[in-house]
This record gives C-alpha cells, structure tokens and sequence, in this order.
C-alpha cells in the first residue's frame, strides 16, 4: 500500500457535524422540495386485493377530471418500459413498475395518474375503477412452500423462488457432504433445537421516498432527483430502462430523510417517473404517503429457523443445523434474494463452530418484496445463533457468558475462515465480554436481579455476542461493483474539494470525509468542501449501504488524498528546493522539517501548480485526481451488548432497565457521530424484539398500514444507553476502518429476547417469538401462575 | 376558494387557497417554506410540527384555512438573524440529528416543551418529545441536545 497511514490530529475527535447549520435551520433541500417549472404530479393508483387477475380497468373518469395530464395503466406503461432489471444472480420472474395482468401484494400499482397537483393526481387516482377476479391469496411462507393455496407465478413451482441453496461443511460444488455435522449430532452429550422467527418489519425512514424526473427532449438528457442511498446505480438502471446511455442521465440524491437500507433499491415509482417525463417531454414528481411506503416500500428481515446445537456437557458446541425460510413476498427486488444468503454467511457468528450445516429456501408470498433493512441478513444469523446459545446455556445451566466464552473464535486465529466460508478479517471478542461484563456490572447485576425476583417482580438479563459483516464489497460479490471512487483537488486558493461515491443520508461523511482530508493536507476543516450525491458532480459511485461508507469510501478518499499530496510534494519541493520526503503538511503550510521558518503557504504552493512558471520535469498542472478502492474482503466489526428487563406481572409490559453496549468497528474517524450510529441502531434492534412487526391478515390485508398500527421506538421508551469501544483495527484497508452503521441494530435484539425470557423464566418459557408485545408475555405470565 | 390571511414568521401572508388544503402544503408550496416536512399522514411522526400562536401543532392536520388569521412560526423564523435559537445550537453541538428529517419538527416541540418547563428531568424531555419520531439517533443525543440548551439559556 503506497499510501502513508492517517496521522490522527482531527480524526479520532469529536468533531461536530458539518451537515448540521442547514439541517437546524430547514434549509436542507429533501427531494420534495425540488421544484421545476412546469412540473406536474404522479399518483399510483394501487390494488387493494392480495392476488387477482386484472379484468379491466376505467380511467375515463380520472382523465375527465379538470386538471389531469395523462392516465396511464400496466399495459399502456409496458408499452414503453421493460420489466425492472434485479442484482442477484438468482433465477427472477418478471415484475413490472405498474401490474398488467396479474396483482400480486396489496399495494402493487395498477395505473398512473399525471395532473398539474397532488391533490389533483389523488383525486383522479381515486376515480380510476379496476375490476379484479380474486386470487387465493399466499400468506404463510410453509403452506406457500407446497404449493397452496395458490402459486405466484408460473415457472417458479410451490413457490419456490430459490429452491433449496446448502452450506457449510462438506459442501462443494454442489455436492453435500453431511459425515461431519451427522458425527457431531451422534457425538452430542446435549442437543437443543428450536423454531424461531426474525419477523418481518418496516423499515420507515421519516422520510418516504421520492422522485422527480426531467427529460430535457431538445438535449436527451434525463436528470433525476431520487431519494436513493445509491445515485450511481440509480443512473446505471434508469439509463437502461429509458434506452439513453448513462452518459445521457444524471440522477441527484439531494438530501435524503433516511434510508436504512430501503432506499438502495431502485423502485417502479422512479422508473415509471422516468419514463413518463420522456414519453410527454416534463417533468414531473413522485411523493409517497406514510400509508403508500407501508406496502410499497420493501420490507426487511420475515425469516423463519430451525435451529439444532449439539454440545458436550461443558458447553463446546460441537455442531449446529440451521434450516431457513425466507418469506420475501411477491417479487424479486434488487437484492432480496441474497439477503437470506447473508445469514447463512453469518451462521457461525462469534464461535469456533466445528461443523455447520445450513439450508436455505425462498419463498415467494403475497406480500410487499422483502430487501435489506439495516443489517440485512446479519442480525436474523446472529438473533438465531445468539437465542439458541442462550437457550443452550439454559439448558446446561451455565452463565450464558461462560458459555460463550468457551466457544470463541481466539485472537490468534484470525484471519479465521469459518465454515460457512466467511473469512474474519481481525478480532478479540473475550476483550469485548469482559469489557461489557465489567461495564454492566454483570456479577452485581445478577444478585440485583436475584433480589428482585426474591420481591416477586420479573427481572430478567439478557446477554449477546455479535460479528457482522460490513464494508460491502469486494467486486466478486456484487452486481454494481464492490469498490468506491473518490475525487481530491487542492483548488488554486488553497481550499479542498472532495467528490465521494458513497451518498450518505445522515452518516455524516461531509464530516467524517472532511476531517480526514484535513488531517492529510495539514489544512483547516473548515478549507474543506465533501461532495456527493450528483452523478454530473462525482464521475462514480456505488453508493452508501452495508456499513461501507467509512471502510471503502473513506478509504477511496484516502488513496485519492495521497496522490494529490504526493503531487503536491512534488511541486513544494521545486519551490523549497528541497527533497519531497522532507517536507511536512502542517497549519496550513508547507515546509522542510525542522526549518519552519522556510515555509511556503499552502495556498501559494497550490496556486503555483495551476501558473507554473517553471514547470517541474514530468509534471502536468495543477493538482485533482482520483481513486478507485476494491476491497480485499469485508470487515468484521464486533461487541457484545448486555441488557437489564423488568416486565410487569399484573399487565405484562416490558420495560427495559439498562442497555450496555460494547462494539469494537476498529479506528474510529468521529467518535461523536459513531455513538451516534450505535444509538440509533440499538434502537431500531430493540425496537423489533419488543414492538414492530409487519402484520397480515389470512387474505394478505396489511394490518399495520400507518404508525398508527405499526410501531417505531419513541423517546420516552428508553433508558440512557452505556457505551463502550474497543478497538481492534481491520487490515483490509489503509484506516483500520470497519465501520458501524448497522451494529447496534444486530447485537441489541437477542439480548433484549434472552433478558425477557430469564425474567418469564419462573413460567417454564425457554424461548418468546418476537415482538414482545405486553399481551403475549401477559398470557405466559397468566398460563404459569395458573 | 378562501382567502387566508396568516402571518408567518412575522410577515403577514395572504393568499387564495382550496378549503382542503393542509397547513403543511401551503407554507411548503405557496411560501416555499420547505423545511416543514411531512413524514406521515395520521399526526403520529411530527416532522410537519410549527408554532400556532404561540403553542405546537402539527400542520399536517389542520388547514390552512382554520389558521386564518393566526400567526404561524416555522423552523425558518427560530432564529434571530444569524443568532441560532438555543435548541438549534443544542442539536448542532450534541449531534442531536442524523439525517435531518424530524429535526425542524423536533426542536419545535422541544421549543413547546422548554417554554411549559424551562427546566425539565430527562424523563419530561423524553416524555416531552413523544410525538415526534426519529428513526436516526436513537434519541440520547436529542435528549443531550436539549439538555443543553437548557443549560445555555439565560433567565431561565
């Protein structure tokens, strides 16, 4: 690696966010505050039936009405717009913006309005009447797996959008080998299996999504507004789509209101904004309700397992079984297919697991497309690795601390290839314990707990390990490329402009990016502009998911900094007459170590590479280049979290006490904002174990079709969270980076499980589906006492 | 069509609008007053959240027409010139926002609460900002936020 190593003076601080003055003061533009002359309004008129054929459909009245542009349904869109392309290499039926035929999930649109105002749009939307023969609708992913009550499409027979895909040991090429877990289940002294679901949920950014769409007809250019974590896919795609070139489309992620993995896909609404601008030479807007993101927005996680652990009598887990069904509705969106492969990827966890088997099956169902939702696939693995642990330790009547601790992957075996293939770049998950163990007090927690249950009240702990996967990339791995792309000038006055690939939408990299260029040029933060989210502004891109930010595109921006600087070097040394190893960056100024007094100011050095008047041999002007980073592998990040629950006995409501959180993300860039990641994903983690999930009815109705049905963590639900950091650096890239987005939300929701089934565990529960919800746990409470 | 006469941010606004049309819509379409955002239809999220004389509301449920002659105050008109409000500073220092979505309808609230309790516990701050969701930060540095202000605010 040429590049130098990142000298920490302003990364590593505490460094407030950059973002924020516009944010505070509502002068941010989000994509619903575009606005371009001439622009009209979309409305998607969408079925509310689960399954159906589309018989007919009567928009004359929508078309009537004053104010209406255009009306167009499924069959007349497909007349200009091909099926919407996937990114997984997995077989994929079709599936079109807006259905012509047949409907497949409540929600899926059928027709789009064009007219001069939403209001307007909606009204005529409303207008649209669409006869439907009713379909038996597909709800549960084990009777949809036999084919009932009905099959989805055609070619893809019971259901069965990925058959059947094996891992872990013995497998090869296809090829299953089952000797050495069948060894480890005969060799077993304990066995414990258990059913589980990691349920389906919403993943809610407070903003919904959105787009507007302009195709310039006397240009063919097509620029296009999207709140997307992803402008550069978002380009690729739409180019495709609209049959320009992507020299020809210019897509703009503005500021974006949250994603959480939600907004990577590229969704019918922006294909069918696109296409439309083009066919009527407009512009024209999208802004989904709240109720419309409820079923049009991808769902996460709707995973079901069945676990089995075969250990010795001490606890060496000797081999685990792992079946998995993945419920992903009715479609194939971008990725939905390969985030339940990320949870067979993940099956191993933190643990030195001898021999592991896992099968995996998706089913489709008639429900909104399942994709990723923060952690995408790692949290189910670690829930359903964690919760079986948990379950084990209950069972040999050990701490399920010690247990865990017997198990370890050790410092010393890293790199450390599991075996579901996953290849761990670095860790010390014993350091974590303890340092969690230490933190929360464990020892004094369990006598607390004790006491408390000797006072009749249900007081339970609940403790977790977790490794994930982060740093998405290498390009092996992923349809779009898995590397990240920086751009660095040093600008004729001395100030900084950074163009990043990655598109963040509260991660804070105008800060992060900015700190670390700061640190590498010897300049102010403040000299300092990071730019993102315009594919006009940023040659490239892949875009900001999978805790990658940081790992990749920091790590492209540190290699791009580095050229400059070199350059740079090149041209101070020319001026100083001295040896470019010699010089030092620092306060704004260029000089030769130990003789301040011979600096050249930054800003004049720069200014001298855009007039050189005596050009130094072999160099060009100025002073902007770029880099490409691909990945050797992921990172690995890893914690442990420990929390404290007391659920009511007279009405069952859970309330949690105390939340311990240690993670290890190796170097951090801002420990300000990495809290601030941890916090928000603790609480998206402890928000599914105890009151979100997706819910529908026998006819596929959605039940939880607005925050009135549907539950996200509000403020007062929550005790202060105690936060720690280890810091074990990755060697996959120069910064030692690992990134931190997603965790929070992968090792919070077993231990908030585990801690409310010790606190039920008087009643004789081992195990409680989530969410937690106070009814459920009342009737355990209830069935026990009786 | 109804003429409405509102005064926001000080400045009194008259227009022509439908009888349907939501607050929210018409300080973001006819004033392009953009930082009021909509996050949900059902007054559940708070992210449209504004001042109406004096108290918080939620404009996406209310008219425009039922403000008439009411004065409305946005996250636009909190601060005084290039003085940031409190709240506004309490945010910017204790990273009390992530993507900025609720954060205009979140320091408003938390603007409604400090001017019913100048000096709240952490639990009437949590309890305080029920009504607003924010699905970034996990609310700890939103609490710190306004913990902080509080702290920085005179004659309290």
């Amino acid at each position: 690696m040429a590049a130098s190593p990142v000298i920490p003076k302003l990364v590593g601080q505490r460094v407030k966010r950059r973002e924020d003055p516009r944010l505070i003061q509502g002068l941010g533009t989000y994509v619903d505050d575009v606005k371009l002359v001439g622009l009209l309004h979309l409305a998607f008129k969408r079925t509310d039936l689960a399954h159906a054929r589309i018989l007919s459909i009567d928009s004359s009245a929508a078309e009537a009405l004053d104010g209406v542009e255009a009306v167009f349904t499924g069959a007349q869109i497909a007349e200009f717009l091909e099926p919407m392309p996937i990114g997984t290499p997995f077989p994929s039926p079709p599936h079109r913006a807006v259905a012509s035929d047949v409907v497949r999930y409540v929600g899926e649109p059928v027709a789009v309005v064009v007219a001069k105002d939403r209001y307007v749009a909606r009204d005529a939307a409303d207008l649209i009447v669409v006869d439907y023969e009713p379909l038996p609708a597909v709800v549960d992913p084990e009777e949809a797996m036999t084919g009932k009550p009905a099959v989805l499409h055609e070619d893809f027979e019971n259901n069965l959008a990925v058959p059947l895909v094996p891992g872990g040991t013995g497998v090869s090429k296809g090829k299953v080998d089952d000797t050495a877990i069948d060894n480890a289940f005969t060799e077993a002294e304990v066995v414990i299996s258990q059913r589980m679901v990691s349920q389906r949920l919403a993943p809610t950014s407070i903003e919904p999504r959105g787009v507007v769409a302009h195709y310039e007809p006397g240009k063919s250019t097509m620029t296009i507004w999207s709140s997307t974590q992803n402008p550069h896919t978002l380009r690729s795609f739409i180019a495709t789509l609209t049959g320009l070139g992507q020299d020809q489309v210019r897509a703009i992620a503005p500021e974006v209101g949250g994603g959480f993995g939600s907004k990577i896909n590229i969704y019918g609404e922006e294909y069918v904004a696109a296409a439309v601008s083009k066919r009527l030479g407009i512009p024209v807007k999208w802004i989904e309700d709240r109720s419309e993101a409820f079923v049009a927005t991808i769902h996460g996680r709707d995973l079901i397992a069945y676990v089995e652990l075969a250990a010795k009598r001490d606890g060496t887990v000797l081999g685990m079984k792992m079946r998995l069904i993945a419920d992903i509705g009715a479609y194939n969106m971008l990725l939905t297919a390969v985030i339940p492969t990320l949870t067979m990827k993940m099956a191993s966890a933190t643990y030195a697991i001898p021999a592991i088997r896992v099968r995996l099956t998706e089913v489709f169902t008639n429900k909104t497309p399942t994709d990723a939702y923060r952690g995408a696939g790692r949290p189910e693995a670690i829930y359903f690795v964690e919760r079986a642990m948990d379950i084990l330790a209950r069972e040999l009547q050990m701490d399920p601390a010690e247990l865990r601790r017997k198990n370890f992957i050790q410092p010393s075996q890293f790199p450390y290839k599991t075996q579901m293939r996953a290849i761990y770049d670095s860790g010390d998950y014993e350091k974590v314990l303890d340092q969690a163990l230490q933190t929360a007090n464990w020892e004094q927690l369990k006598r607390d707990r004790d006491v408390a249950r000797s006072e009749g009240r249900l007081v339970g702990l609940g403790l977790s390990m977790y490794v994930e996967l982060c740093g998405a990339g290498p390009s092996s791995g992923m349809s779009t490329g898995g590397w990240e792309y920086a751009h660095v000038t040093v600008e004729r006055d001395g100030r900084v402009s950074v163009m990043t690939g990655v598109s963040p939408h509260g991660q804070g990299n105008e800060t992060t990016f900015a700190q670390m260029m700061a640190d590498q040029f010897g300049v102010p933060l403040e000299h300092v502009t990071v730019h993102h989210g315009d594919t006009a502004v940023v040659k490239q891109g892949i875009g900001t998911f999978g805790s990658r930010s940081q790992a990749v595109g920091g790590a492209a921006l540190h290699l791009a900094g580095a050229k400059v600087k070199t350059k740079m070097a090149k041209f101070a040394s020319a001026l100083l007459e001295a040896h470019e190893e010699d010089l030092v960056f620092e306060g704004g100024q260029i000089f030769v170590k130990g003789a301040p007094a011979s600096a050249k100011s930054f800003a004049e050095v720069a200014a001298y590479t855009y007039r050189p008047i005596r050009l130094p041999e072999g160099l060009e002007p100025g002073l902007s280049d770029e880099a490409f980073f691909e990945p050797s592998n992921n990172t690995y990040p890893f914690g442990c979290h420990i929390a404290m629950v007391e659920v009511d006995r007279e009405t069952g409501e859970p309330t949690l006490v105390k939340m311990v959180a240690v993670d290890d993300a190796g170097n951090l860039i801002n420990p300000l904002i990495v809290e601030g990641q941890i916090h928000g994903g603790l609480v998206q983690g402890i928000g599914q174990a105890m009151i979100e999930e997706v819910a529908y009815d026998e006819d596929g109705q959605p039940l939880t079709g607005s925050f009135m049905d549907y539950a996200i963590p509000r403020a007062s639900d929550f005790p202060r969270f105690e936060l720690e950091s280890s810091v074990t650096p990755t060697p996959v890239n120069p910064l030692g980076a690992k990134g931190v987005g997603e965790a929070g939300t992968i090792g919070s929701t077993p231990c908030i499980v585990s801690a409310v089934v010790d606190a039920l565990s008087e009643f004789g529960v081992t195990h409680i589906d989530m969410m937690l919800r106070p009814e459920k746990l009342w009737r355990i409470i209830q069935r026990g006492q009786a | 069509m109804t003429t409405v006469s509102i005064t926001v941010n000080g400045k009194v606004r008259t227009a022509e609008v439908e009888p349907r049309m939501l607050l929210v819509h018409f300080l973001r379409e006819h004033l392009n007053l953009t930082g009021t955002h909509v996050g949900c239809d059902t007054s559940q999220c708070g992210a449209c959240t504004v001042m109406i004389d004096g108290r918080s509301a939620k404009s996406c449920t209310i008219f425009a027409v039922q403000t008439d002659g009411s004065e409305v105050m946005t996250i636009e008109g909190l601060a005084t010139g290039d003085q940031l409000h409190p709240l506004q500073t309490g945010f910017w220092e204790e990273h009390g926002l992530q993507c900025g979505y609720c954060t205009p309808g979140m320091i408003l609230s938390a603007v409604n609460l400090l001017k019913d309790n100048p000096a709240p516990t952490e639990q009437e701050i949590r309890d305080g900002i029920d009504g607003n969701l924010c699905r970034c930060t996990g609310y700890q540095h939103i609490v710190n936020a306004i913990q902080h202000a509080v702290e920085h605010t005179e004659n309290r």
